[in-house]
């Protein structure tokens, strides 16, 4: 059997994004031996791309607001399916961490009382977002690295995990390779933490990098863990559409947040056309006072551009379907009309947004502060990921738990832009508290080397593959799931689209059997995608399954065949378990009742 | 499958190697003409010793004269104590200065240590020579010094202005001294400027007028000065060079005055 | 769509060689994209780093035509396609295979700086006040990406692999940001004189070239780290005066 290094942890992190990072650090302080895992460098983690800024009612720039406006923004935009526990806890405790973030050494940008300043973002009542111009999400990982690695914290980059392994119901941690030379570590640990964000590798267009392919739900949901909701992808109403080599990428709600505009091909702000009810007292009905509300005026009310992303997502697609599209099939956004109200806009641009510029400028050949940009929706964000509980962030398998995109809950039907990175440190701190407090408890487990040498097996078959008659392109395989995904179960569904889905999904499962690799295991690119197929398609089938089976649409999930909220689906959660056959399963789950004084603040919120 | 534990980096480039495709060599010899034709200019006039004023201008390669027979001698004439084997000019009592805050200047000290040392020549070529010492050692660790010569040059700011307030003074034939304004002052009044420009946006300068503060908004003046340093400082390279040459032209020009070989205009 | 030849460098710490390859490449297509496209169609082992593709997280730097760059913000039609296009991995790293090297040793030396170390907060619920001027001038040293670009065209490590007596741009810069930031309290300056080597620079400023987040590398915080040091060991007048000044901590 292949060989293979053992590493003895108490705690191991899996993903070094700021969930993984911060539960690291968190685990590190409660005394623990932690073993970071990353599938890159450290520090390159998806986190660096988040832009806009970290939601927390800190009430710096709008003394109004409080944990109970955040809380209730919380829960209005993810449509009441939230776990409301987790909405409580973040909007209560993201105060503190991005104070402590500037504790660690974070620099975010300043009122002029010197004050961290905050910024208007889509679905916030009130400026709310500390950001750092439009690179709050580097800003946070540097942070963080910066701090752990004086923590004491053993760090193993480019390393993929194949599999976790259990020692009866309770984990026992996990095995995997390193990317850079191929060889199999074995990781012990009494306690594993999964912060691998998203799945946004399962669909063609997408702002994520090659990394999000849902390994963390797909290793959870093997180890016999619940995924939920995972129906709701989000999808970022602008991202880029042309050239088409970086079609997806991120164009920012900093942008909006700080006066850009949509308008279709006949120069229409058609996003006051189309105001959903639940908002309709919180939003500007004419363009001045959509303005005002930009330069900071208290009595105006917002833009509707800064609607929740999923609408603006779909008003979108309606203005391209409807043929008032740009030339390369988006809309325009833009920032550089503000010219007409401010005289220094072009440095004002810059200043706020400066990779926006940078980016449009250096891949598009677009300048920001005079042209429109063209953009579109972009796979963005998965609310849905593995259930946990609300306190302790542990899934339903024991010892293992689970934070950040990966794990479901605090967003429920749709994430508020900024709340991902509050998301991130607020739970991966609880994360990595109680993983030390279960390690501690429950001492380290025995591994079951069957359990890896299983899998060891299993990740070296693709090269046996590779002389075999009728080995397939792992490529190919997975550009035909990506494309399948888009254009199946992607902005608007409906089931008999999602059937096909399906379909397709079980066939390229057989396919995926026989993708080969060829050459040896160092650094070889070929192999990982045949490794992470698996993941990959677990994830696109769970996003399909559930989707299928919510006939409602409500949030990011959006229905052509069940184009109305219904109000029962609210009361219910979708459930993903692996069933004894391998088949997987789909369960309905009640939300658990909402203490009073919550439904209170909702009301009267409301 | 090779030796795990073995590390190393693609093979070592010769001198002058490199995979670059443009014009890598241009900027090198651009600097090392420029810099080398005013070397060999200003010690040759430093040299002469003679035709450095006319009326009220005084070359700046002889800004202030110490000894010397013009009307702008600080001390009169030569001491008679002067050892005959060192050059009679006034020049030499002098330009050490203004020469050794060039020397040390952050700009230049880049712009040679590429162009005259090829250390490297230009970026990603391969270099000369194995064994490096930079600025860590003797006697590059000299360097630190370039604060002192940045408070005698702006002294010779100061004596450089005040040369031209001189330059506004011409004598008639009768021998009146009267006001007046020819090409030659403003050629010294640019002179000036632009040595300012150059002096004020001086590193040094930049770290000792706020930027040693951590909070810059707290140092001298509300960092409003440290603002201005740092903006003349992002354009150090270019008031660099306009300096070095209008020095040189401004010795030329008085020169050739001095020489009759130019008539000077006068404005007013 | 038109055509471009790559003279891409293949192999590992045992040696290696430039081999052609030929791809098409669209309008507005980066080298990364077509580097992809080599991957899927030509050469599936072709090992490349990369991540975000959008020039946020800094993996995919390598040598084009010999200048130090990411691939993913170079566009094609930036290039001279007449000729072929020489990508190289980047040349101060240990090569791990092809494009990929091991750049381990910048996490090594960002350890040895002292970690960041604030003030006590100056409000009652734990926040700080600062001034956005102050605040601006760390801002862009923390801009950096980590493409470890700076480090590779650096010819004391390129040239003369003094990793162990100097840290290099990157990490002068990162000094900087710690050394510069209105709360800190740490004194590095010492350390970046003995241990870190600041002195070794002799700003020559090819890292500022390079950097991709254009990051005014040696103006704005070698040039000042070397004048800190000045004051500490360099200027007995400076020395003098502050034995004479009360201390400010």
């Amino acid at each position: 059997m292949a060989e293979f290094t053992t590493f003895e942890h108490d705690v191991l992190v899996i993903g070094a994004g700021g969930a993984g990072l911060r539960a690291a650090i968190e685990a590190s302080a409660c005394g623990c031996r932690v073993g970071l895992v990353c599938k890159s460098l450290l520090g390159k983690a998806h986190t660096v791309m988040a832009e806009g800024g970290m939601a927390a009612a800190l009430a710096n720039v709008d003394e109004r607001d409080g944990w109970r406006v955040h809380f209730a923004d919380t829960m209005r935009g993810g449509q009441y399916l939230n776990n409301w526990r987790m909405a409580e806890l973040h909007a209560k405790e993201a105060p503190d961490r991005v104070r402590e973030l500037e504790s660690w050494g974070a620099v975010f940008d300043r009122t002029k009382e010197g004050r961290i300043l905050q910024r208007n973002f889509g679905g916030h009542q009130y400026p709310r977002l500390a950001h750092v111009g439009d690179r709050t999400g580097l800003e946070m990982i540097r942070t963080l690295q910066d701090h752990g690695i004086h923590q004491g914290i053993d760090v193993h980059m480019e390393v993929t995990v194949v599999t976790l392994l259990k020692d009866g119901q309770r984990i026992a941690g996990a095995l995997g390779y390193d990317r850079e030379r191929g060889r199999f570590r074995l990781y012990r640990a009494g306690a594993v933490i999964l912060a691998t964000g998203g799945i946004g590798k399962a669909f063609k267009v997408t702002s994520n990098s090659w990394e999000y392919t849902g390994d963390g739900h797909a290793l959870a949901y093997d180890a016999g863990a619940d995924l939920k909701d995972m129906e709701f992808v989000q999808f970022h109403p602008t991202g880029m559409v042309w050239p088409l080599s970086v079609r997806g990428i991120l164009v920012t709600e900093g942008v909006r947040g700080e006066g850009g505009v949509l308008r279709n091909s006949e120069g229409r702000r058609f996003m006051f056309d189309d105001i959903p009810d639940l908002y309709k007292n919180q939003t500007a009905d004419n363009e001045e006072e959509g303005w005002r509300y930009v330069i900071g005026d208290k009595n105006a009310r917002r833009p509707p551009e800064l609607l929740t992303r999923d609408h603006v997502a779909r008003c979108i697609v309606r203005e391209i379907k409807a043929g008032r599209g740009s030339p390369h099939g988006g809309v325009y956004l833009d920032i550089g009309w503000i010219k007409e109200k401010i005289s220094n806009a072009e440095e004002h641009i810059k200043k706020k947004l400066p990779s926006m510029h940078h980016q449009f400028k250096q891949l598009a050949g677009v300048d920001i502060t005079r042209e429109p940009m063209e953009v579109g929706p972009t796979t963005h964000y998965v609310m849905g990921g593995i259930d946990v509980d609300g306190d302790t962030q542990m899934s339903t398998v024991p010892g293992l738990f689970a934070a950040g995109e990966c794990a479901a809950g605090l967003h429920g039907a749709n994430r508020l832009g900024g709340n991902s990175l509050s998301d991130l440190v607020v739970f991966g701190k609880r994360a990595g508290e109680y993983a030390a407090k279960f390690a501690k408890e429950h001492g380290q487990p025995t591994v079951d080397q069957g359990q890896a040498d299983d899998a060891m097996r299993d990740s070296l078959a693709p090269f046996d593959r590779a002389a075999e008659s009728g080995a397939e392109n792992p490529y190919e395989i997975q550009h035909t799931l990506q494309d399948l995904m888009q254009n199946n179960v992607g902005i608007v569904r409906n089931e008999e689209e999602m059937a096909a889905a399906l379909d397709g999904i079980a066939k390229l499962r057989g396919r995926a059997k026989h993708a080969s690799a060829h050459g040896h295991r160092e650094y070889n690119p070929g192999w990982h995608t045949c490794v992470d197929l698996n993941n990959l398609l677990t994830v696109a089938e769970g996003v399909a399954r559930s989707a299928l089976e919510r006939t409602e649409s409500r949030g990011a999930h959006f229905r052509e065949d069940h184009p109305e909220k219904v109000s029962d689906w609210g009361q219910w959660n979708l459930i993903l378990r692996k069933g004894t056959d391998g088949a997987m399963q789909i369960e309905r789950r009640r939300i658990a009742e909402r203490p009073a004084e919550l439904t209170t603040i909702i009301e009267e919120m409301k | 499958m090779p030796d795990a534990e073995v590390r190393v980096s693609l093979p070592q480039r010769h001198f002058g190697e490199t995979a670059r495709t443009d014009l890598w060599w241009l900027q090198p010899l651009v600097v090392f003409l420029g810099l080398s034709g005013f070397i060999v200019y200003s010690t040759w006039a430093a040299f002469q010793g003679a035709h450095y004023t006319y009326q009220g201008y005084l070359s700046p390669f002889y800004s202030p004269e110490i000894f010397g027979n013009s009307r702008h001698s600080w001390f009169g004439p030569w001491p008679l104590w002067w050892p005959g084997w060192l050059p009679y000019s006034p020049a030499f009592l002098i330009l050490w200065a203004p020469g050794g805050f060039r020397l040390t200047c952050y700009y230049y000290r880049g712009a040679y240590y590429k162009s005259f040392w090829a250390a490297p020549l230009s970026c990603t070529v391969g270099k000369p020579f194995k064994k490096y010492r930079g600025e860590a050692k003797l006697p590059l660790i000299l360097q630190n010094v370039h604060r002192y010569f940045l408070y005698l040059a702006l002294l010779f700011l100061v004596f450089l202005s005040i040369d031209v307030y001189h330059a506004m003074w011409f004598e008639t034939p009768e021998g009146v001294v009267q006001f007046g304004i020819g090409v030659g002052t403003i050629v010294l009044l640019i002179n000036v400027i632009l040595l300012g420009g150059y002096t004020f946006g001086c590193h040094s300068l930049r770290h000792l007028i706020g930027g040693k503060k951590d909070c810059v908004s707290k140092s001298f003046g509300g960092g409003k000065p440290y603002d201005c340093v740092s903006c003349l400082n992002r354009k150090h390279m270019l008031f660099a060079w306009m300096s070095l040459f209008w020095v040189g032209f401004t010795d030329f020009y008085v020169r050739m005055c001095s020489m009759g070989v130019f008539t000077d205009w006068r404005i007013i | 769509m038109a055509t471009a030849t790559f003279k891409i460098w293949r192999g590992d710490a045992s040696g290696g060689e430039y081999r052609d390859y030929t791809a098409e490449f669209d309008q507005g297509m980066v080298v990364l994209d077509v580097l992809h496209h080599i991957q899927a169609e030509q050469a599936g082992d072709l090992a490349i780093r990369w991540n975000c593709k959008a020039g946020k997280c800094g993996s995919c730097s390598a040598e084009i035509n010999g200048k130090p760059r990411l691939m993913c913000m170079t566009r094609m039609s930036t290039l001279p396609v007449d000729e072929p296009i020489t990508i190289q991995p980047m040349q101060t790293f240990p090569i791990i295979r092809d494009l990929v090297t091991d750049v381990s040793s910048n996490f090594k030396m960002k350890r040895s700086i002292k970690k960041f170390k604030p003030r006590p907060p100056d409000t009652e619920d734990g926040a700080w006040l600062m001034d956005q001027q102050d605040v601006e001038r760390v801002q862009e040293f923390r801009k950096c990406i980590e493409c470890f670009l700076c480090q590779d065209v650096c010819h004391v490590l390129r040239e003369h692999h003094m990793h162990d007596e100097f840290i290099g741009p990157r990490h002068l810069v990162y000094a900087a940001a710690l050394e510069m930031h209105p709360l800190d309290t740490e004194d590095r300056v010492a350390d970046l004189k003995k241990l870190h080597g600041a002195g070794y620079c002799n700003i020559t400023k090819c890292c500022t070239k390079v950097c991709p987040e254009h990051i005014t590398i040696t103006d704005n915080a070698i040039i000042p780290l070397k004048e800190r040091i000045a004051d500490e060991f360099y200027d007995p007048v400076t020395k003098l005066f502050r034995i004479f000044q009360p201390k400010k901590k």
